[in-house]
């Protein structure tokens, strides 16, 4: 169903309030992959807020939707939406990091309620949403699966194994979802290792390509809802997004795939975010 | 939980490869529970997964040749609530995807049963980058991981319906599947984690799996002849090791393990570190390829090469029991 006004503006209140715990998350993780957790934040935010059907109150509900953060070092913002969406207090996420957290910088299902794979060494993830795509065609189960990777992450080989085999398949209930921030942690993508024409490679490997601004929940929304709907060819969706967005002194900036901050950072981060959705 | 029943017999066993036994006795096992799939890469033939998929095509998955995809896929057909049998040669599956299977299948435990044929030197003709003598390493190092080693074609079925009652990924490494049967009738116990004694022994133990196991059988009937009394353990199960089977074969004062793998990181060291933490301080000796990269030849040759046949096993035990080898260095005409 196509996204109304209201349910935008309730998207972006809960992606306002959720990129300030991840600046809270830097600091008391003592650092974090802040960059490219909150280059993906609104992609996490449509995807449990409004998509994903699952059930905080049964989290291995044998019926609901998957998801895999495949570019595992966003947890900084995928644990604290996992919390958002209920599945664990808030108050918990302090402990990110510490000895016994069952929160790291990469998730791990073993250890977090509500996540259901453990991801994080890049280039995995979308072969397990193969692998889960498949077992649920041949189950003939509704679920869907959705696995976000970072777009770095595509030099991997094993994405395109994957890749492949899901359109070979035609696995329309995989969505994979690039997150294009266009940085890596040593260069931008295409100085130290070209993907473009990115688009068009996943188009000769088989899938429809839906390029969207990944801050936008029209955008978003509007891609996920055709992606929901295929049934013959799979789509996958390449979401444009600034590394660091919402926070002006870290947008674009290589220093900023991973940091660590102080109180008085942690303010100025939280000013600039609160700026950010002023204009909005 | 023992497995017996099994429908294959010893006849059956000198009639088909391990791999036409794995494939056919996969099929038997779908036929009972609908979790069961089977997976590979461009290898459906060589793992004789084919067999599998003559009677089950829609259960049997091919990825191509991308292995990492390959136990990737296995894990989240895991996920997905089936209980998938993955195969592929030892050596892709345990070096080309072995994170995956490190961290997509046993770091979340998921019951992945890993069927790698090929293994050892089995390959020969192939050549060392298809011969793979460091699983057991890899695989042992891996928590969650069981690791299994059958030693002929009976066994191997038995290992394929005992992995079902394993709840967690398991290692199954298989040779190429032209070995001899080492088991006279299929009336034995297979348990995982279990030793079986093959032939009981005074003067020394051979503690082995795999090709070893038939070999130790015969190079003991040699030794009998010649007054030396060898107990052959089959150690089928290299993690869980079965540390009592261990203590119990030190008994006879002499120890040798036998294994178609490097001697460091496999079965020798897993059975040394039993006696070193028991206190256990006796005469012992790893047999097997001595930290080298294995020849090329064929499987039969090669075996004979690194002493890993009868002949080459008797004057192991010969050595240790003070006594001269018998072997005269021309391993072409064994």
């Amino acid at each position: 169903m196509p996204v109304t006004g209201e349910e935008i503006k309730e998207l972006q209140k809960i992606a306002k309030e959720l990129r300030c715990t991840v600046i809270d998350v830097m600091t008391w993780a003592g650092g974090a992959h802040v960059g490219g957790s909150l280059s993906c934040l609104d992609l996490l935010t449509a995807l449990y807020f409004k998509y994903l059907k699952i059930d905080p109150e049964n989290p291995q509900w044998e019926d609901r939707d998957w998801f895999i953060l495949s570019k595992g070092h966003a947890a900084a913002s995928y644990i604290p939406v996992l919390s958002k969406r209920g599945y664990f207090p808030h108050e918990e996420l302090r402990s990110f990091n510490h000895f016994g957290s069952p929160f790291a910088m990469h998730p791990d299902s073993n250890k977090v309620v509500g996540c259901d794979v453990s991801a994080g060494s890049l280039g995995h993830g979308l072969s397990i949403a193969f692998g889960l795509g498949l077992g649920f065609k041949y189950q003939d189960r509704p679920n869907k699966v959705v696995c976000i990777m970072g777009d770095g992450e595509s030099c991997e080989g094993s994405i395109w194994e994957a890749a492949m085999a899901i359109a070979h398949y035609k696995l329309t209930n995989v969505i994979p979802i690039v997150d294009r921030n266009r940085l890596m942690i040593d260069a931008t993508t295409e100085d130290e290792i070209g993907l473009e024409p990115f688009a068009d490679k996943w188009r000769a490997f088989g899938f429809e390509v839906l390029e969207i601004d990944g801050h936008d929940f029209g955008e978003i929304c509007g891609a996920l809802d055709t992606a929901w709907a295929a049934s013959e060819k799979p789509v996958m969706i390449i979401a444009n997004t600034v590394k660091g967005k919402g926070v002006d002194f870290m947008e674009n900036q290589l220093a900023y795939h991973y940091a660590a901050g102080d109180s008085t950072m942690c303010e100025k981060a939280k000013a600039s975010i609160e700026a950010m959705y002023e204009e909005v | 939980m023992a497995v017996t029943g099994t429908n294959w017999t010893c006849y059956d066993s000198s009639t088909m490869t391990s791999r036409e036994i794995y494939g056919r006795t996969l099929a038997e096992l779908a036929k009972s529970d609908p979790r069961v799939v089977a997976m590979t890469a461009d290898l459906e033939k060589s793992t004789a997964l084919n067999l599998f998929g003559k009677e089950f095509p829609e259960r049997l998955f091919n990825v191509g040749i991308a292995e990492q995809n390959l136990f990737g896929a296995a894990a989240g057909m895991a996920k997905s609530g089936l209980i998938p049998f993955a195969s592929t040669f030892a050596i892709f599956a345990c070096m080309r995807a072995g994170e995956q299977i490190r961290t997509d299948i046993a770091y979340q435990n998921m019951p992945v049963k890993i069927i790698a044929t090929h293994a050892g030197i089995s390959f020969g003709h192939a050549g060392t980058t298809h011969h793979c003598t460091e699983d057991f390493a890899i695989m042992r190092a891996i928590p969650n991981m069981t690791v299994i080693c059958p030693a002929d074609g009976i066994e191997t079925s038995m290992a394929v319906r005992a992995c079902m009652d394993i709840n967690g990924p398991v290692y199954m490494r298989i040779g190429r599947g032209f070995e001899p049967p080492c088991y006279e009738d299929e009336n034995h116990e297979f348990r995982i984690g279990k030793a079986n004694v093959m032939r009981e022994g005074s003067d020394l133990a051979i503690i082995t799996c795999g090709i070893g196991v038939l070999q130790s059988l015969n190079a003991a009937v040699t030794l009998a002849e010649e007054g030396i009394s060898v107990r052959v353990v089959n150690m089928h199960t290299i993690k869980p090791l079965d540390r009592q089977a261990v203590i119990d074969a030190a008994g006879t004062g002499k120890i040798l393990t036998v294994e178609e793998h490097n001697t460091m990181g496999g079965l020798g060291d897993a059975v040394a570190s039993v006696l070193a933490e028991e206190g256990i301080g006796i005469q012992f000796k790893k047999h097997g390829l001595q930290d080298v990269f294995s020849a090329i030849g064929y499987a039969e040759d090669l075996y004979a090469y690194y002493g890993l046949d009868a002949n080459g096993i008797a004057d192991q035990v010969r050595l240790m029991m003070g006594i001269e080898p018998n072997d005269d260095d021309n391993w072409e005409d064994e």
